[in-house]
């Protein structure tokens, strides 16, 4: 395998795969405070799912030869990146309909050709993984759907949250392809198959038809139906936005490095208890024998 | 080994009904194969794709090179007599 491959798979697969890890924070806060049992049940499974991701993706980075270890101490450090969506603050609770839409919506739309990528372990994760997104869109839409059919704050509630993630869900494609540093190396070697704005394009091609079918509405005044090439043509997105969010100015890039730290401290005695117990039962058998 | 440590690692192989064959699904880390078979279960069969599971050390398995795959393999690709196509059969015969 070139050297070059295999250090952009792994800059892109970790990456992956601590926005997996990440992403478990922003919803994880609700859990307590869930409406239901049902949703609470549906939230619950949703983020051990993105556990789940996050180790198929880790376990495909260790057939190039990395230590999951090594990365996972990158992310604690914070000198590895993951998507910047997941970097905005979860205000109600329909932002978690609206994440399981359109967050999960989106990584739907890039994962499912992610799935014929070059690299066999990644694309099989992919396949894995899009197939478990499909009930987090789902559920995140029905939440969506229930909102918008209920009382003025229900609705108003939702729509606030779809105003909020709009345009951050637009930037999870990444930088246009006009900027995109890597795009042009990872097309070349099918590693990636289409580009940030081909996707971008074809996630609001899906999204608009079915936020009007809620009979809600996006922030965005340029939203016009291009009759000639069967596109929505959307404003411009803000980029110095992007560009601050993902290098650590967010609104909550401290917060959930903080909470990934936390935990993994929290932890360590559970690690312990395990290594010891292991050390253990080991020495009773060498002992038997 | 401190507590940071991220452990042994475990081949995972899966079989998705009885009767058919396991399948490597991904690995797992974990302190032992009792560990090992309850991860593998938490991150590979969440939804019912597993009847069987079945945890290796990856340290255990031996595998061939790719890169030696050409003459590795050789002794099997040259004989082109192991394969029916290599035989043949009059006109208008139908042989099974």
């Amino acid at each position: 395998m070139p050297e070059r491959y295999r250090r952009q798979l792994t800059r892109m697969m970790s990456q992956h795969a601590h926005s997996e890890i990440v992403g478990m924070l922003p919803e994880g806060n609700w859990i307590t405070r869930a409406p239901s049992l049902r949703r609470k049940l549906s939230l619950i499974a949703k983020v051990q799912d993105e556990a789940g991701h996050g180790l198929y993706i880790y376990c495909g980075t260790e057939t190039l030869g990395v230590d999951r270890h090594e990365l996972v101490n990158q992310l604690l450090d914070g000198k590895a990146k993951y998507s910047s969506i997941f970097n905005y603050p979860t205000l109600s609770f329909s932002d978690v309909g609206v994440i399981g839409w359109l967050v999960d919506g989106a990584a739907i739309v890039n994962q499912t050709i992610l799935a014929k990528t070059s690299y066999g372990p990644y694309a099989r994760a992919m396949i894995r993984i899009c197939k478990e997104e499909n009930f987090h869109k789902r559920q995140g839409f029905e939440l969506c759907a229930h909102l918008a059919k209920g009382t003025p704050a229900q609705q108003a509630m939702v729509q606030e949250s779809l105003n909020r993630f709009w345009w951050p869900s637009l930037m999870m494609f990444g930088p246009s392809d006009t900027d995109s540093p890597n795009s042009g190396e990872l097309l070349r070697w099918k590693v990636k198959r289409k580009t940030n704005d081909e996707l971008r394009q074809r996630f609001v091609n899906l999204t608009v038809p079915q936020v009007q079918a809620l009979g809600l509405t996006l922030p965005d005044p340029d939203l016009t139906f291009d009759e000639a090439t069967g596109n929505w043509t959307f404003g411009a997105i803000d980029w110095d936005e992007f560009q601050q969010v993902i290098s650590g100015n967010g609104p909550c890039n401290h917060e959930r490095l903080a909470a990934r730290r936390k935990a993994h401290n929290d932890g360590e005695w559970v690690r312990a208890a395990a290594t010891a117990y292991a050390a253990k039962r080991t020495s009773a058998s060498t002992e038997a024998a | 080994m401190t507590a940071d440590s991220q452990w042994p690692l475990w081949e995972v192989f899966t079989q998705g009904s009885k009767g058919l064959p396991f399948a490597h699904a991904g690995s797992v880390h974990a302190v032992d194969a009792e560990n090992a078979l309850l991860n593998a279960r938490d991150v590979y069969a969440r939804r019912g794709e597993a009847v069987n599971l079945w945890v290796v050390p990856s340290s255990a398995i031996v595998a061939s090179a790719p890169s030696d795959a050409g003459p590795f393999f050789d002794p099997g690709n040259d004989k082109a007599y192991r394969h029916p196509q290599f035989y043949k059969v009059p006109r208008g015969v139908v042989v099974f």
